[in-house]
């Protein structure tokens, strides 16, 4: 009886020896299919593998860091509330004003590079390999845009006299949007990273995780900013 | 000539001594290089507790091993002459090593330990995984823990002295350059900054233990199949992911506050130091369950398994420690309530902060219902895990007087306190060497020593209460906490005899682990060759040899029951391992496929 259900279980005799008891194996009473063990590859995205976990490791890997990132920008814009609730007057009299309508327009072309992002998702999935090189770029570019108009804008800040040390009034707007800004900064690297693996056409319809990572990751960093931007400009 | 090819075609299959024994990927051997690094560092944080208690004991007098040092060594420009002149404790120095004592045994003992050792170890290897979800992001979380310890330890050596804001920084006293040190303002920073990095190693260990957990259980390893290690070790890194960004921002502004000028901290400039407390403890409430859920865990499974009774109540354990890892993140303001807060949310923090008495309770109870009517194996692990439970059980009761604001406002920031915390923190290296002398033999594939390992658990356990219980005592005496000389305080003149008998005591403790390293390192070496399962124990990594292998099983397990079918009436044996398969009684002898 032992010795049936072993010779269908056992494949090496090797293992066999090893083992000092030969157990009986039967079929595994639950999961029908072992629920992963295949980590990082390239099943996210088609709908109609069954096969392994609902969210790929890689998918489920990023949505977690991504939760951590949320609670490190709620200790930042806590903290800001505190500040900005405590001040009846805001910003302090004596500082500059922030540039509210620039900023607003960045807003947008931040907002219109998650659009742009989204057309190269769709464009890979029916393999479009060119278009996905558009898009990408155009992503890039848009995101670059915004760190540039960023940056220009805070040398002008600088000019006007609003500093790191101008109260907490410098400081939360410096660190907060500062933090936004290194996150843009690497999801363009990252950005650019896919792009140059895109361009050596090394996505393909089935296998375009590495675009939908980068993808996620991107409209978070999107989506981050209008909530900033509400926050620190125009509250 | 053919010796030499089959020479190289061997190491091609062994990896080379660097990649194996320094840039692992396996999770195994990261366990081990966390658990080193823990132990290395639980040598340095009791070395300067040790210094801290001889201060309290024997205010002002030299170190006993600073005799032998002559005139000129004291007068030279050496670092200990600078440090500690004459072999005495200053004040500045003493500032120091309590901080330094504190947060080297929370972030670099028990939470390497701990997460880093046990966690690594033992995540996949439970749950039938081969691995990690992502190996490469777990050997860096090894190598970003790394520089994080060794500016830590460089802190030591920078001018003015390592950090002595108490581990919790509390701003302003942190925030401003000026208060921390004499001439220089690098040890505060240095902490901030090491913190900030280790920041960075737990959120990768997190990120792949969730991720493992979620993903890569062996076919029929249910959640609610886990050991319950496990469990504590998956809630911990939700905890430690979602708490530690908390921490990782406020280090942040701390760091701008004293590098570039900002005022997040320092009321001068509009800010606000109450907003580091809160900050801090929203991180640091949460932080403590990180440290003490995993001990839990591995008492659990201890027991029970010594016990050779299935553990009391397995669904009712993992609820209350998801009630208690809730819980965490709504008590932080119990640390604040001599912060000035509103008497009224104060009392909502009394209210919360009493509720996680509840599920430690029900923990409490169901390891005692464990114990209830079962033949107790007393192997030194079992030894250490019931130490783990009498410590844990009067650390917490000692934490419900300080909830209550009444009683907290009398015995706030004094040894009362300083008793509790060790009580539980300290407790916690109880369910640490529970966890060694348990796994020992799976990690380095040898037995370690029972009589050493019951000579230690005696020494350490006695003189571990003789050492923290007297504190209450000493607490409810007045004697403040953090303070460099009592001696200075006549009220305190009294006392000063039950301050050197806990010197004496605590010295003792730190003795007393001698026999531990020479159990550890000699079972290395010489240890008993250990078999695949020598506690016959049900887990998965039971199946595995010891030390398991690249890969971890010799063939796929399934998983086909809960982890504590101790005791079963099915089987001849007091245990059943997880992954063995048994016919069903009502099937009949071919009828089944």
């Amino acid at each position: 009886m032992a010795e049936d259900m072993s010779a269908t279980v056992t494949l090496e005799p090797a293992l066999e020896e090893v083992e000092s008891e030969v157990r009986p194996q039967g079929p595994p009473p639950f999961f029908p299919e072992p629920p992963g063990g295949s980590g990082g590859d390239d099943r996210f995205g088609d709908d109609d593998d069954h096969a392994g976990p609902p969210l790929s490791n890689a998918y489920l890997g990023l949505l977690i860091f991504l939760g951590a990132e949320t609670m490190f920008f709620a200790g930042l814009i806590g903290s800001f509330l505190v500040f900005r609730v405590a001040h009846e007057v805001w910003p302090p009299a004596m500082l500059p004003r922030l540039p509210v309508g620039v900023t607003g327009v960045n807003t947008l072309i931040l907002l219109a590079s998650a659009l742009t992002m989204r057309r190269a998702k769709i464009a890979i999935r029916s393999g479009g390999q060119r278009e996905l090189v558009r898009m990408l770029l155009v992503t890039a570019g848009l995101g670059i845009t915004f760190l540039l108009v960023q940056g220009y804008e805070w040398l002008r800040l600088l000019q006007y006299g609003l500093t790191l040390a101008s109260g907490v009034y410098g400081a939360t707007f410096y660190v907060l949007v500062g933090c936004h800004a290194v996150h843009v900064l690497g999801a363009v690297i990252w950005l650019v990273s896919v792009l140059w693996w895109a361009a050596r056409r090394r996505y393909t319809a089935r296998g375009s995780a590495g675009v939908a990572l980068c993808a996620m990751y991107w409209y978070y960093v999107v989506a981050l900013w209008p909530i900033l931007y509400g926050l620190v400009y125009l509250y | 000539m053919s010796e030499s090819s089959a020479a190289t075609h061997a190491g091609h299959h062994r990896e080379g001594f660097v990649k194996h024994y320094f840039f692992s990927l396996d999770h195994k051997m990261i366990g081990r290089q966390f658990l080193f690094t823990g132990l290395f560092m639980l040598v340095i944080g009791g070395l300067l507790a040790m210094m801290v208690r001889w201060q309290l004991g024997y205010p002002e007098e030299p170190l006993p091993f600073m005799g032998g040092f002559s005139e000129d060594f004291w007068d030279g420009e050496s670092w200990w002459a600078q440090t500690a002149p004459f072999g005495i404790v200053t004040s500045e120095f003493y500032n120091t090593l309590f901080t330094m004592h504190a947060t080297i045994m929370i972030f670099f003992v028990v939470m390497p330990i701990m997460i880093g050792g046990f966690g690594n170890f033992l995540v996949p290897i439970c749950i039938g995984a081969k691995d990690m979800a992502f190996p490469t992001l777990n050997m860096l979380s090894y190598w970003t823990f790394v520089p994080g310890v060794l500016l830590m330890l460089l802190s030591f050596f920078v001018p003015g002295g390592a950090a002595g804001g108490g581990w919790t920084s509390y701003a302003p006293l942190a925030a401003v350059p000026d208060y921390a040190g004499v001439e220089g303002h690098w040890g505060v920073t240095l902490w901030c900054i090491s913190l900030f990095i280790i920041g960075f190693s737990s959120l990768m260990g997190s990120i792949n233990y969730i991720t493992t957990i979620i993903n890569m259980r062996a076919p029929g390893m249910r959640l609610f199949r886990m050991p319950l290690t496990i469990w504590s070790l998956f809630i911990v890194a939700i905890l430690l992911l979602l708490a530690l960004p908390v921490l990782t921002s406020a280090l942040a502004m701390m760091v701008f506050d004293r590098l570039f000028g900002t005022n997040f901290f320092i009321p001068d400039g509009g800010g606000e130091p109450l907003l580091w407390q809160h900050l801090f403890w929203f991180f640091g409430h949460p932080e403590v369950y990180v440290l003490v859920l995993p001990a839990m865990g591995v008492t659990s499974d201890v027991l029970s398994t010594f016990a050779r009774k299935p553990i009391f109540g397995y669904r009712a354990m993992v609820y209350s420690m998801c009630a208690i890892a809730f819980l965490s993140w709504v008590v932080w303001g119990h640390h604040m309530f001599q912060s000035g807060m509103d008497p009224v949310l104060g009392t909502a923090f009394t209210l919360t902060t009493m509720l996680i008495a509840v599920p430690s309770a029900i923990k409490t109870f169901n390891w005692l219902g464990t114990l209830w009517g079962s033949s107790i194996r007393f192997t030194t692990a079992m030894w250490f895990a019931l130490g783990f439970v009498s410590l844990f059980t009067i650390g917490g009761l000692s934490g419900i007087f300080m909830a209550s604001t009444p009683v907290d406002i009398f015995i706030h920031d004094t040894y009362y306190i300083v008793a509790h915390i060790h009580y539980v923190v300290a407790g916690i290296i109880f369910g640490i060497f529970a966890g060694l002398y348990f796994w020992f033999p799976k990690m380095f594939g040898r037995m370690m020593s029972e009589t050493l390992g019951k000579l230690h658990f005696l020494l350490t356990f006695v003189f571990f209460n003789l050492t923290f219980f007297p504190m209450h005592f000493l607490g409810v005496g007045g004697h403040m906490r953090r303070i460099y000389n009592p001696e200075q305080y006549e009220f305190l003149q009294p006392w000063q005899e039950m301050n050197t008998f806990i010197t004496m005591m605590a010295l003792c403790l730190g003795a007393s682990q001698i026999f531990f390293a020479i159990n550890f390192i000699g079972s290395l070496i010489w240890g008993r060759r250990a078999e695949d399962n020598p506690w016959e124990a049900n887990t998965l990594e039971w199946d595995a040899p010891s030390p398991p292998p690249h890969g971890n099983f010799l063939e796929d397990p399934v998983v086909y029951r809960g982890a504590y079918e101790y005791s079963s009436p099915e089987v001849e044996e007091d245990w059943l391992p997880q992954s063995v398969y048994l016919e069903p009684a009502v099937a009949g002898e071919e009828g089944h496929d």
